[in-house]
């Protein structure tokens, strides 16, 4: 017998608690594993579809007002710029809004890919298609995947924005090609269509777009020319605002409120409760053993060793429970990241770095749980643990 | 014979709130090595703090406990930890075994405290066992014996490093006669056969018979020495 069986025996000697304590650590280590890797794709996501030497031009007012289409050529001019195109959210779904969204875009064909060669990967006769087909459309491969489209097929595409003049909301479009993103890990979950297409037939927005994508000579030559826009089109109906890539879409994201904050809320509430329940619990586990610490005492374990085994026991447990809690998660963001709605958030799989912060909080949860009553096991006197009742 | 244990001028002191009760007050003995001593007395006479002191489970305010030679009233905590594992072993009252663990885990215990390889432990665990006359409970729990099974296997737990001082904190306290007698019996054999000291605390004049004396102890002192 080793002083590990000793805590091992000692921790499931009621295995109903020691299972309802687990089982609230799994809770916490679940959600933690879930939304901080929700977080960190989301994060990943932006940095790796941002580029250093490409700005985003915008309304001033807001990203999601319009500017107008003539606004490309006169940024296409500016000193520093060799780069534009732009682009228009659609608001894209497949049949059912609710359950089969993703993001499309209306796009000049040509510049877009040219300014996004290195995003969208599509094989070259499949892009010459694209943008001679008028109609045409480029499906990313989670689409793809999630709808079984082939190229050549046509399919009406939805939008929850647009509507045509005679009331439909779907437009048909025929698949001239597949993308795939630089990375197999990046999001395919979108599709581009013909912004002309678009703008022939929508009822409102006309000559309208979302915003301007621009490519700098030099990232260095960024804040120059971001001013130089906007100044351009200062006191103008249509002022703009222009940032780097990274920026917009860290601004895109928050849309849906201070992701980083909300995550780290939820994820130390959910500690702070835990922390509660099993520290109470286990300094009470510790008072119904009192009188076996000082037998263990009365037999020669030196009050270190003692302490070392209540806190062996603490860390034990929260160690199963965190070890479950992130090897499910990592399973759930597994299959997550798989799914179609999984696919617009990025890669979801649980990176080293979280499960490694997951087992230093455990470790840190273990510690803290089993302070308070391994230090009251070190300082208890052999006759006070002997004669208390 | 030698003396074993020595107590020389002992004083001991318990704060009750503001109020200091002295216990002893020079307390001076001796028990020599092989002997088989029970001490007797009213409640509140000092026994089972004189237990504790022999066993370095508490400490005296003042004077001298020699062990064996050696003095151990001045060590550590840490030193007067590995002193009991090495030379003491108790009984309790109410047997004191671990409840998740097994007669022959509960009987290890003490043996966690050594270098021992595992199999000198597993043979020392079975010789303990068979001593107590228990080696068939082996894989039972204390929950699965009876009171006297349990003080057997306490018995065994404390024997099983091979102690030069037995300390029995009212051994029978919590057993009907019969089985009172047999546990007593088994701690006169390992007094006769072993050549075990035995202190033995205890209320009951027929428990004591069993001693190969008996001290009286009232008011912090020894009243009355009957052989």
């Amino acid at each position: 017998m080793t002083d590990f069986d000793l805590v091992r025996k000692n921790l499931f000697r009621k295995p109903l608690r020691t299972i309802l304590l687990t089982i609230s650590i799994f809770m916490a280590f679940l959600i933690f594993g879930l939304l901080v890797s929700l977080n960190v794709g989301l994060e990943r996501a932006t940095e790796s579809g941002s580029a250093s030497d490409r700005l985003i031009v915008s309304n001033k007012i807001n990203f999601t007002e319009p500017l107008p289409i003539a606004y490309v050529n006169r940024i296409a001019a500016i000193k520093g710029v060799t780069g534009v195109t732009h682009s228009s959210w659609f608001g894209a779904y497949y049949k059912d809004p609710r359950t089969s969204r993703f993001v499309g875009f209306a796009v000049d064909p040509e510049t877009y890919l040219t300014l996004y060669a290195n995003d969208v990967r599509i094989p070259q006769a499949q892009r010459q298609a694209f943008i001679a087909e008028r109609t045409g459309v480029i499906v990313g491969k989670a689409v793809a995947d999630q709808f079984g489209w082939k190229v050549g097929q046509t399919v009406p595409i939805s939008s929850n924005i647009y509507a045509q003049p005679n009331g439909r909301r779907s437009w048909d479009m025929k698949i001239s090609g597949i993308f795939t993103g630089a990375k197999p890990t990046d999001s395919t979950s979108a599709l581009y269509f013909h912004y002309d297409y678009l703008n022939e037939s929508a009822t409102f927005g006309r000559d309208q777009i979302g915003n301007v994508a621009v490519r700098t000579a030099s990232p260095d030559l960024n804040d120059a020319v971001a001013k130089a826009i906007d100044a351009s089109f200062a006191n103008s109906p249509y002022e703009t605002s222009t940032v780097d890539e990274k920026t917009f879409a860290r601004a895109f994201l928050k849309q849906a409120g201070d992701l980083n904050f909300i995550v780290s809320m939820v994820v130390a509430a959910a500690f702070a409760a835990i922390l509660m329940i099993v520290s109470t619990t286990l300094v009470s586990a510790m008072r119904e053993r009192t009188k076996e610490i000082g037998v263990m005492k009365t037999l020669g374990f030196s009050s270190p060793r003692v302490l070392r085994m209540v806190l062996g026991e603490a860390l034990m447990l929260s160690t199963i429970g965190a070890v479950l809690g992130l090897g499910t998660s990592a399973v759930m963001l597994g299959g997550l990241s798989k799914s179609p709605v999984g696919a617009n958030f990025g890669d979801l799989n649980m990176s080293p770095v979280v499960a490694i912060s997951g087992l230093l909080l455990a470790v840190t949860l273990g510690l803290v749980t089993g302070a308070v009553p391994a230090i009251s096991a070190l300082r208890m006197s052999i006759v006070d643990a002997l004669t208390r009742r | 014979m030698t003396d074993l244990i020595q107590l020389k001028t002992v004083t001991k002191n318990y704060r009750r709130g503001k109020e200091e009760i002295a216990i002893f007050n020079g307390l001076t003995m001796t028990i020599p090595k092989g002997d088989f001593v029970a001490i007797m007395g009213p409640s509140g006479s000092g026994k089972t703090t004189l237990l504790n002191l022999l066993g370095g489970t508490d400490r005296c305010d003042g004077g001298e406990i020699i062990f064996d030679g050696e003095r151990i009233e001045g060590y550590s905590e840490g030193q007067l930890a590995a002193w009991r594992a090495r030379n003491v072993g108790f009984i309790f009252q109410f047997y004191n075994l671990m409840p998740v663990l097994t007669a022959e885990q509960n009987v290890e215990l003490p043996l966690m405290l050594t270098s021992l390889p595992a199999k000198k432990r597993k043979d020392n665990v079975a010789t303990a066992l068979k001593i107590v006359e228990l080696a068939d409970r082996a894989k039972h729990k204390p929950k699965e014996l009876s009171g006297g099974q349990q003080q057997r296997v306490a018995i065994a737990r404390a024997i099983v490093s091979d102690p030069k001082l037995l300390l029995c904190d009212e051994p029978t306290g919590d057993l009907d006669r019969n089985t009172a007698n047999d546990i007593l019996k088994t701690l006169q054999q390992l007094n006769k056969e072993l050549g075990k000291t035995i202190v033995m605390v205890t209320h009951d004049p027929e428990a004591a018979r069993f001693a190969t004396r008996t001290l009286h102890l009232d008011k912090g002192a020894f009243a009355e020495i009957t052989a």
